[in-house]
């Protein structure tokens, strides 16, 4: 494996840098600066709801995926193995608790303050229930409040499904958050910030759609994971979301003007021989390594599954200040792991379809029962419906055991391999 | 005597018979019964009794089934029960099912369900969600519509009609079933040597594929028979098994935990059959309101049920208190997130009751229990000579 180089950075990249440095930063102060803290996570996330009682949100998942990136969590994973917590389960949860037996130091060095809150809000993930069980006996006698997301059961949110949702909003989120701030439900501060939320997801939209010009000006999974954080995670909402997706689309909107292609750590992509759409979560410890596989072949993502998981804008879902808890319940059910199988499919054989794909590639995670089971009928399906070359490899999110370079490697030259073989035949006939 | 080895003898076979025939014989002898198959671990069954069906428990393939298919649908680090439920789908065993419905229970078990969905399997596939809110005006209201769901999908192929009366009469014989299978955990609990923990399961299993009304008569026999002295008590230490109530174990996994020296007096094995802990109310005006209740108030404590207020461990050691047993074993499913993720937390109510404890990891086809066999039985030892 070659060293890494020194990554290529556009200004969008330096303004998220900062905003999460800076977040970060935040919170190792929020006990000083009086500020209230809740655990919640990514997928159906109420961001809004909670910065809009001046709280701040922490994402147990991505201080894990940043502890993977940043080569920490492998001995966090072996400290929780350690108290008992099985090879087998989500080495997210693992890393987090390890993470927390070792002075819940964040990603940055700061330390984390631990919660006032524990939002459970599982979208599309029973782990998540476990995992604030867990997290609940580690920090007893912080409140929980459970918001219990319906599954898109037949294919479609039920009005009864958006009547629960919103009850438990009313009734249990809502008051829990009242009492640990200390302050009231202030609608108003609420219905602006959603504002901004779809103003953020208008430009979120424009960008990923991007991607179904040929060349694309982006790469939809590993671009695509940094243009998805902020409104995935603690700024949807906020002035500071819409001024960095003003900017992403500013630069997108260039790079398509000059016929520029996604940019990579080692700069422009030249040559986009093969367009893929991608299945599953990506591998955080070796993120870098496992890109250049891509990069290096002139492989670009297209489309993928990964960036709908904090909300599927694309398909249409605008948060909407005029029905603020309908909308953020509508947020929440609407997510991609919330969708049934035959959802998923029907939304990945659009994409093939529609972004001009030259083949379907499910990255399938260990740690990940959400995205993972179900994914080879998945595959099967999207061949038969699309009629394109399916590929399929196996890593995991944050345990380092379970990349293997070479075998990884192998097995997608051998996939490009095939792409290009089916290429040239196309061009014969 | 002979009587309770003919029970046996038919409870194992039914327990087994991984084409149902004894459901299948069921539903061909009256025009619109129907079979409706459900996963792990629990559904009210009362609503698929009124509605004209035999709820159908489908406990996986186990080690009786050679899984070639199923493990061309799932990764090596996905549990083995839904590649044997696959297997089972593509093959004739599920044939004749006229709808299959799948607890919320995990990831696994709820995208099982979209891939019947996909594959066309039944002319319904449900995935039967349970409320973790247990508020009964918000997860009573969620609960009770998603009851609704599934009557009317069964409805909507037999054209029953679901009426109070029905659904009383079937609460009725549950909350019997119930009754009758406690009685028998009671009498084990103080004679265990009178019905081995593999004679039990196998009875119980049985229930899952044949009509309540036919299941309790077995086991009012049952009752009877082990009421009286049978058998002869040995120098076993008693244990509750806990983490099994997806995935089964082997039948050689539990006959080894008996041989090395345990005496198991209670299990998750069968969850479902026994997650209402106590009597519905059958003489209402509004069952579907009972069974709602019995969910919110009388449920059992399991890895699929959201517990802050009422912390599994707790709950663990005050029924190993209450069967007067010796230890645990925390025998889970590989690769079962909701069990492995309870795990040390329950662990550590044990260390903090004072409870002795092992743990291990199988799947449904394990083969070798020479290691489990010694781990349980260096487990019963420690007990006897130190505890």
């Amino acid at each position: 494996m070659e060293k890494a180089k020194e990554a290529i950075k556009e200004n969008s990249m330096i303004i998220q840098k900062n905003m999460l440095a800076k977040q970060f930063h935040e919170l190792s102060q929020a006990r000083e600066l009086g500020r209230k803290v809740v655990y919640t996570f990514v997928p159906g996330n109420l961001t809004e709801l909670i910065l809009s009682f001046d709280m701040v949100p922490v994402y147990p998942e991505i201080n894990a995926l940043q502890n993977g990136m940043r080569k920490k969590s492998g001995s966090y994973i072996k400290d929780a193995e350690k108290i008992g917590y099985s090879e087998d389960v989500c080495t997210y949860v693992k890393c987090d608790i390890g993470m927390m037996l070792n002075g819940n130091i964040g990603p940055t060095g700061e330390k984390l303050p631990p919660p006032d809150l524990l939002l459970l809000s599982y979208t599309g993930c029973f782990t998540f229930l476990k995992w604030f069980e867990n997290l609940e006996k580690m920090y007893p006698g912080v409140p929980v409040a459970m918001l219990h997301t319906p599954y898109q059961e037949d294919g479609k949110i039920a009005p009864e499904q958006l009547s629960y949702m919103v009850r438990q909003l009313r009734e249990e989120v809502i008051p829990k958050m009242e009492q640990v701030s200390g302050k009231k439900y202030d609608e108003a501060r609420l219905k602006t910030m959603l504002k901004r939320s779809a103003e953020a997801e208008d430009l979120l939209v424009k960008i990923l759609e991007s991607a179904k010009n040929v060349p694309t000006p982006i790469d939809a999974y590993f671009a695509g994971v940094y243009y998805i954080g902020p409104i995935f995670t603690a700024f949807r909402g906020t002035a500071d979301a819409v001024e960095y997706y003003t900017e992403l689309w500013s630069e997108v909107q260039q790079r398509m003007k000059l016929g520029l292609g996604p940019v990579t750590p080692e700069g422009e992509i030249k040559e986009q021989k093969f367009r893929l759409v991608v299945e599953g979560p990506p591998n955080w410890t070796n993120f870098r390594e496992f890109w250049k596989i891509f990069y290096d072949m002139g492989a670009v993502i297209v489309a993928s599954s990964y960036t709908k998981v904090g909300g599927v804008y694309d398909m249409g879902f605008r948060h909407n200040p005029d029905e603020p808890l309908e909308s953020l319940s509508k947020y929440c059910m609407g997510c991609y792991t919330n969708m049934n199988l035959p959802q998923r499919v029907s939304m990945l054989e659009g994409y093939v379809k529609e972004y001009k794909a030259d083949g379907f590639l499910i990255n399938s995670i260990k740690s990940c029962n959400s995205f993972s089971a179900g994914q080879l009928m998945i595959m099967r399906e999207i061949e038969q419906r699309c009629s394109v070359p399916v590929g399929f490899i196996e890593s995991d999110l944050v345990d380092p055991r379970y990349f293997s370079y070479a075998n990884i490697k192998n097995r997608l030259e051998s996939y490009f391999q095939m792409l290009e073989q089916r290429k040239a035949i196309l061009t014969e006939i | 005597m002979s009587e309770l080895i003919n029970i046996l003898k038919e409870c194992e076979d039914l327990a087994f018979d991984l084409h149902f025939t004894a459901a299948r014989k069921w539903k061909a002898e009256k025009a619109g019964r129907i079979l409706t198959g459900y996963l792990p671990v629990y559904v009210p069954r009362e609503i698929i009794h009124a509605a004209g069906g035999l709820p159908v428990g489908i406990m996986g393939a186990g080690d009786r089934k050679q899984i070639i298919k199923g493990d061309a649908y799932y990764q090596s680090y996905i549990c083995h029960l839904p590649r044997g439920v696959i297997e089972m789908a593509l093959d004739d065993n599920l044939d004749g099912f006229d709808g299959f419905i799948f607890p919320a229970i995990c990831d696994c078990i709820r995208n099982l369900s979209g891939m019947f969905k996909l594959s066309k399997k039944g002319s319904f596939q449900r995935y039967f969600d349970y409320p973790q809110n247990f508020d009964p005006l918000t997860g009573g209201t969620f609960y009770r519509e998603e009851m609704q769901k599934l009557i009317d999908d069964m409805v909507k192929i037999n054209g029953a009609q679901v009426t109070t009366d029905k659904l009383n009469k079937a609460i009725a014989l549950y909350n019997r079933n119930r009754e009758l299978i406690e009685t028998i955990y009671n009498i084990r609990q103080e004679y265990p040597w009178r019905l081995s923990a593999v004679d039990t399961y196998h009875i119980l299993r049985a229930g899952l594929v044949i009509p309540v009304e036919r299941h309790n008569e077995m086991l009012e026999r049952v009752v009877q028979i082990i009421s009286k002295e049978r058998g002869n008590p040995m120098d076993n230490i008693r244990v509750v098994v806990t983490g099994s109530f997806c995935e089964q174990p082997p039948i050689g996994l539990i006959k080894s935990i008996e041989m090395a020296g345990c005496y198991i007096v209670d299990d998750d094995f069968m969850l479902g059959s026994r997650f209402i802990k106590s009597a519905v109310d059958d003489a209402t005006a509004d069952p579907l309101g009972a069974l709602t209740a019995a969910y919110i108030t009388q449920s059992d404590f399991a890895s699929f049920y959201y517990d802050i207020g009422n912390p599994k461990g707790k709950r663990l050691a005050q029924l190993v208190k209450r069967r007067k047993a010796d230890g645990v074993i925390f025998s889970a499913a590989s690769f079962c997130d909701p069990a492995l993720l309870d795990r040390p937390q329950m662990q550590k109510e044990c260390d903090e009751a004072g409870i002795p404890h092992i743990n291990f990891q199988y799947h449904e086809s394990t083969g070798q229990f020479k290691v489990i066999k010694e781990q349980a039985g260096t487990f019963s030892d420690s007990i006897k000579l130190w505890v």
